[in-house]
């Protein structure tokens, strides 16, 4: 059986995908997938979602309706604005939600390890994440993506 | 052609077509045919490597009018 192991170190909206759908997919040709969350990446284990948001301050390559200036960008608000806005936008082009994604992934026996490391350094509780994951460090991690034949650093 | 099974996924976007795919397949006995549509213009070479790596075989593919139509059949 072949394996892919990824890396999900990004906790924004846009930066959530990759290793959602890369695991997602990978699951349905039949690879055995790990996804090891680290830093940020720890977002995307959380039991509520929402707190997922993109930004468009110091991310000049995402396309807007009408462009605007950076300072506008900073003002309070607009984090929540284009969050709304790309998930709306999603929603219209048909792609999954990080809800159906992540849930795809566990249904697919996706196997979801969250850094114990960042874990005690952010002062998260295991009840933050969702049930069904494992905890574990870098050896953990390697171990399975050394005998991996796709390994991802997202 | 004949098919056993339809899947209609248009308007769903990468990956939800091939995932839905999997799961059709899955309740499907071996040797029967699953037509898939979609709309997604990339699910045209995500079908042709979804079915080459799964070994299930993609028996035709077709397109009207920005919907593509494809007969798999279960491995």
């Amino acid at each position: 059986m072949k394996k892919m192991a990824l890396i999900a170190s990004k906790g924004t909206l846009d930066m959530a995908y990759p290793p959602f759908i890369l695991a997602s997919t990978a699951a349905a040709l039949g690879y055995q997938v790990q996804i090891f969350f680290t830093f940020y990446g720890l977002q995307l284990l959380r039991r509520d979602l929402s707190g997922v948001k993109i930004s468009p301050l110091a991310n000049p390559a995402m396309p807007m309706p009408v462009s605007m200036p950076v300072l506008l960008q900073a003002m309070p608000g607009m984090e929540t604005m284009a969050t709304a806005m790309m998930k709306d936008k999603l929603k219209k082009k048909g792609v999954a939600s990080l809800e159906e994604l992540r849930a795809l992934c566990l249904e697919a026996e996706v196997k979801l390890i969250a850094c114990q490391m960042t874990v005690d350094l952010f002062d998260f509780e295991r009840s933050d994440f969702i049930d069904n994951i494992e905890y574990g460090g870098a050896a953990s991690f390697l171990e399975f993506a050394g005998s991996a034949d796709i390994n991802l650093f997202i | 052609m004949n098919f056993d099974k339809e899947l209609d996924v248009k308007g769903l976007s990468c990956p939800l077509p091939i995932l839905k795919t999997k799961k059709s397949l899955a309740d499907m006995p071996s040797g029967q045919v699953l037509k898939i549509i979609t709309t997604d213009k990339g699910s045209v070479l995500d079908m042709q490597a979804f079915a080459h790596q799964t070994e299930n075989s993609l028996l035709s593919f077709s397109e009207e009018n920005g919907t593509y139509i494809f007969y798999m059949q279960k491995k």
